[in-house]
Parts: C-alpha cells; structure tokens; sequence
C-alpha cells in the first residue's frame, strides 16, 4: 500500500520518484476487488504504462479478468482506487510536468468511456446486425441527446475498419462470420469508440494458432502506430511474453511478478504462478522467453 | 526496457489524418462514403418497411370502420367526422362514432403498445421468450381486474383501473427483486414468470369462489376483447401511449447497446440500469394496453420476430408497434366475421392465430440458425 495514497481524490498529482515508469496509463491503489463479499482481487498495486502492450497472465481463477473489470469501472472496488491519466491531449505532452490522474469513479460514464474501451471475452452477437452497424455501436460515447451521428462517425468507423481489414465484410451480417473475422469486427468496434486505452479479455480465445496472432500482430500494430495503450488478458504465457511489453502476472488476486517479459519471465516464475515444472529458452522468432512446460513423471518425452 | 511508445497523432476526437497507412485522401474519402452507404442501406429499407406499415394499419382501421355487416361509404364517414349527419341513414353516425371507430382505434393502440412493448423486451434481453403476456404483466391486470368484477363488483372504468394498478404492482416487484444484482434483466424475466405462476393461481381461486354470472363476465375479460371500447378508455390509453412513447423513443439508442450485452453496454457509457428503465416503461405501456383491452395474447410475443423478418432482422421498435396495430384490428376483424353469427373475442382470434405462427417463427428461427 502506498502511504501517501488519498482515496477520495479525484485528481491527485502523480506520484513521483525513480521506482516509477514516466507516464503511467492507469493505476490502481490497494486495489481490492469482490463478488458478493467473496474477495477475488486483495490489494493489488498495479501501474500500465501508457502506449505500452500490457498482459495480465496467471492460472484460471487468479483473477485476471477480475482485475479487468476493475479497470474498466464494471466492478465497483471494495477498497482501494483505479486511476486513470489524462488524455494525451490535456496532458503537458512531455514537458516533464506530473500527469494528472484521475479515480475513474468520478468520471462520468461516457466521458471514461472516451477515454477507455473493453473487448469482454465473448459478447452477444444482436440479432441481424450488420458488421458496419455493429461497429458503428461504438460511437456511442460520443454522442449525446444532441449531439447525434455526424460524419465524424462515418470517418472513424472507416479508420476502424480498414485497419482491422473488415472493410469488405461491411454489409455481412455478424451471425454469418467465422471467429477470426468476428473478433476482428469486435475489435473495429472498440477502435471506432476512439479510446487511447484499450483492454481485451482473452481477444484470441476460441481461436486457431494463426487467428490468435493475426488478432496479437494487429493489436501490437495499432499501439505501435498510434500509440494506443493496450491490457490483455492473456492465458498464453508464451504468446505473453512474445507480443507485451510488460507482463504481470496474479496468483490468488494477489501480484506476484509485473515487468518485462525478459526480466521475469524464467523457470522460478512460472513455478510460482502457475505451480509448473518447466524450461524456459529463447524463442527462436521473436527473442522473447519461451516457456517449455515440464510433463509430470516424465511421461512424455524423446524415446531413446 | 522499452519506452513507451509516444502517440503520433492528434487523438482528441479528430480522426482527420488518423489513417495509419498514409493513403491520400482521396481514397479515404471514398471509404468514408462505402461505410455510410453500409450504414444507411438498412435504415433505408427500416424506413420503407415502417412507410408500409403505416399505410397497411391505416388500410385495416378504415376497413374496419367502413367493411362488414354495416357499411358505409368513405365520403360518409368523412361527413361523419366532421360531425354532419347522414340524411339517409340518420343512425349511421351513431354506430360509427360509438361503436366501429372505437373499436378499431382502441384496437390499434392497444397493438402499438403490446407490440413495441414486446420487442422492447425481446431485443433489450434479448431472450425471444421475454414478452409482457408471459412475464406476468398480463396476468397482474388480469388477476386485479377479476378481482374488481368478482368481489368488488366494480363497473366500467374501475375494471380498466383496477387492471391498470395491478400491472403496475407486478412491474413494481419484479424491478424491486431484481434491483442490483447482476444479471438483473434475466432476474426479472424469472421473477416474473414466478410472479404469473402465483397470480394464476389466485384467478382460479376467485374463479370457484364466485358466482357463475361474475364467472362469466371475468372470463370474457380474460379472453381480451375490443367490446369494451369506449371514448374514455381510448382517451386513457391514448394518454399512456403519449406519455411512454417518446420515453420509450429516447431509449432506443439504449436498447440498442443493451443488445450488445451488460459489459460493453457499460463500458460504452450506458449502465445495465438505463436499459432496465427502458424495460420498466415498456412493462407500463403494456400494463396500459392490458388495463384497456384485457390481454391480448401472442401480440406481444409475435409483433417483434414478424416486423424483424420484414426489416431484414434489425429490430425497430415502431415497425413490431405498427405489426402488433395491424394484428389486433384484422384480427378482430376476422374475429367478427370469421364465423357467421358468431362472435369470436379478438384474443381467441390472436391466440388461434398465433399459435401455428409462433410454431413457424420456432421453426424457420431454428432453420437459420439463430433461434
């Protein structure tokens, strides 16, 4: 817990000092997380670096995606905050002065919705919608009784579409697409909200090898091109370590490791996240740390 | 480790110049145009097919007015409106006025409001099965009013208040259980199928405690008919319709994320709870078409999925209310003379009716695969 942490805050400074990254995305404090008084995420100190790819790693039941519903304002803290900084615009774009950070619990709904976007794990098809339409549902943060559609709208779900590459599905009904194509619909629609954060639970599940790193390759190429800040939830240690900056990694809703993958991901690691017996080497394509998984009692391996 | 990386590009809502690849603007502006041509296509057929509904309730009001045992002439009946009387058939004003046109028009509201009420629900929970006639809406006007005629022995416009009152009470439990929790919209499905199951019961009881006169007059309530049509009753639920419809309208854009389920409802800025409002108003604009006609079954239920296969399966919360106006009034149209000399309450016409229609919808639903 950080002593100097002030949790009715709406805006506080950040806090500085050398143990920190520069510009953190959003943070929380003492996090505390619940479902009907069952604690499923305890006191977690979680920063994400802003326009970095973040993934939150651990066995099932850790709490992973718990913490992402605490991000994304789903999931009402029981103790403890979650902050978020300001836009790029508003902040003093690198002038060395402190980012302000504000609780996301004092924002309003769709103003933190402009400014953060959630790709839940497997989200209900509407009935007869239409890939452009669906999309389009993601421009609702920014509109108001008002304010209501404008070609601003049109631009951004054009921008959205191209970059996802569903641009020729536009007229297809969703029912009718294959997982690889749909996940990619879903992720025009969270770019067309037009957030500079973004947090995908599980964005490859159900998916074969070569979807899951079409979906990761795009997802790595928008924030290195527009710097978007991404948090994933990933179960793939490997897949982890290959497309994050940073990986952090839960056990029991507590933090266990938060860095770069070289620097933590080793074989102590993997034992004390996922209570696994393994190697890890280098990955041969990307350089990054590559999990071999130990069988038990050796029933497996080279017969010789 | 790696800095981060710095954003290269304006994103305070500008996406002029956010095209990652550097085409020229040319080519942007041509996929700016194929995605609003996307877009507007099926609004466009929406519009076409709500334009024909129109025209199609219009058609069945005026037939009803005009067509069956009475007649009268278009030109007649404009005299009529405006208040002249016809010297050939001094009577004719009379019948249109107190009898045919209240019939049709309480008819077409009643549908609008059962209809839009349905879809409302269908499309917010999106559950087929959710629908104000068998989530104990109906049954909680129902059990009141029976209550109010059998015990009570209430007469004309107490029954239609009474009926009122008591679909609102159940609304009013069904949103108190289901308040704060998760999943509160499939909770209030629950409880309301819960809630019908009691009430049924409790008409049953009435029903073997009352006399056979006041039995009599409960079932024809029950069965939901247009006889009871009067100015007044069309006056109460004209007000309801006036009230709850543009609610309802403002809505929709609420409706439309709830489809997108809890979550991304939430974190695209409208709360699970808004959508819950939009059910509530939808519950109430039921209870009001209950209260005037009795329940009317399977209006509800079928407006949404039948104005959906004319839209091209966008949900349009006017298209199933003008699909549910078009049922009641032909329906009781049929209803009158369907059989001669007899005649049959619009609810046993929809109820026959809807039946094999809902069996069909299961069916060709199923086919396709999105049940």
């Amino acid at each position: 817990m950080t002593p100097h942490h002030t949790p009715d805050a709406a805006v506080t400074p950040l806090r500085g000092g050398a143990d920190q990254s520069p510009m953190p995305a959003l943070r929380t404090f003492g996090l505390s997380l619940a479902y009907d008084g069952h604690t499923v995420v305890d006191d977690l100190d979680l920063e994400v670096q802003r326009g970095a790819v973040t993934a939150i790693v651990g066995p099932n039941g850790c709490g992973k995606s718990t913490v992402l519903r605490g991000l994304s304002r789903l999931l009402k803290p029981v103790s403890g905050e979650v902050l978020l900084s300001a836009a790029v615009s508003e902040s003093s774009g690198g002038s060395g002065k402190p980012v302000p950070l504000r609780d996301v619990w004092s924002m309003r709904a769709k103003e933190f919705a402009r400014r953060v976007a959630l790709l839940p794990q497997t989200p209900p098809v509407p009935e007869g919608i239409t890939v452009v339409d669906l999309v389009g549902r993601g421009r609702h943060p920014h509109h108001s009784l008002v304010r209501r559609w404008s070609e601003a709208d049109d631009e951004a779900i054009a921008v959205a579409m191209r970059v996802t590459d569903t641009l020729e599905l536009a007229e297809r009904h969703v029912e009718e697409l294959s997982g690889g194509q749909r996940q990619r619909v879903w992720i025009a629609l969270t770019l067309a909200q037009d957030t500079d954060v973004i947090l995908l639970d599980e964005p490859t599940t159900y998916l074969d090898v070569a979807h899951q790193i079409d979906v990761l390759d795009l997802l790595v190429e928008l924030n290195r091109r527009r710097g978007t800040t991404i948090v994933m939830v990933l179960h793939d240690l490997n897949l982890a370590a290959r497309y994050a900056d940073q990986v952090v990694a839960l056990r029991g809703g507590r933090l266990v490791a938060q860095g770069r993958p070289a620097d933590v991901v080793d074989e102590a690691f993997v034992r004390s996240v996922f209570g696994l017996e393994s190697r890890v080497i280098t990955d041969p394509v990307a350089g990054t740390p590559l999990v071999i998984p130990a069988s038990r009692d050796q029933l497996i391996g080279p017969t010789s | 480790m790696s800095a981060p990386v710095a954003p290269s590009v304006d994103r305070a809502g500008h996406p002029h110049g956010r095209m990652p690849r550097g085409r020229d603007a040319v080519e942007a502006a041509a996929v700016v145009a194929l995605v609003a041509r996307a877009r507007r296509r099926p609004l466009r057929r929406v519009r076409l097919v709500i334009a024909g509904l129109v025209v199609a309730t219009g058609a069945v009001v005026l037939a009803r007015v005009l067509l069956g045992e009475y007649t009268v002439t278009l030109v007649d009946f404009v005299h009529i409106l405006r208040g002249e009387t016809i010297e050939a058939a001094p009577g004719a004003s009379f019948i249109v006025m107190e009898a045919k046109l209240p019939r049709a028009l309480i008819g077409a509201l009643a549908g609008a409001a059962f209809g839009a009420a349905g879809a409302m629900f269908q499309t917010t929970l999106r559950n087929p099965l959710a629908s104000p006639d068998i989530i104990g809406i109906s049954l909680g006007a129902s059990a009141a009013a029976v209550v109010a005629l059998t015990f009570f022995d209430a007469q004309g416009f107490v029954v239609p208040l009474a009926a009122l009152a008591g679909a609102l009470a159940v609304s009013l439990v069904m949103y108190l259980v289901a308040r704060g929790t998760s999943f509160a919209g499939q909770r209030m499905v629950l409880v309301g199928i819960g809630i019908a199951a009691l009430l049924a019961s409790v008409i049953q009881f009435v029903m073997t405690r009352t006399s056979i006169q006041d039995a009599q007059a409960a079932l024809v309530w029950l069965t939901g008919s247009l006889n009871r049509a009067s100015w007044p009753l069309i006056g109460l639920l004209a007000l309801g319709i006036a009230v709850l419809v543009p609610a309802l309208a403002v809505n929709v854009r609420r409706m439309r994320l709830a489809e997108l389920g809890d979550e991304l409802s939430t974190t695209l800025g409208s709360p699970a709870s808004g959508a819950r409002l939009g059910l509530l108003l939808a519950v109430a604009l039921s209870a009001f078409a209950t209260a005037a006609t009795g329940p009317i079954s399977f209006v509800a239920f079928l407006a949404g999925p039948i104005s959906r296969r004319l839209t091209g399966g966008r949900p349009s919360l006017w298209a199933a209310a003008l699909v549910g106006a078009v049922i009641v009034v032909a329906s009781d149209y049929l209803g009158d003379y369907l059989i001669p000399d007899v005649n049959l309450p619009v609810g046993v016409v929809t109820g026959a009716l809807g039946a094999p229609l809902m069996l069909a919808v299961v069916i060709s639903a199923g086919r396709h695969g999105k049940a």
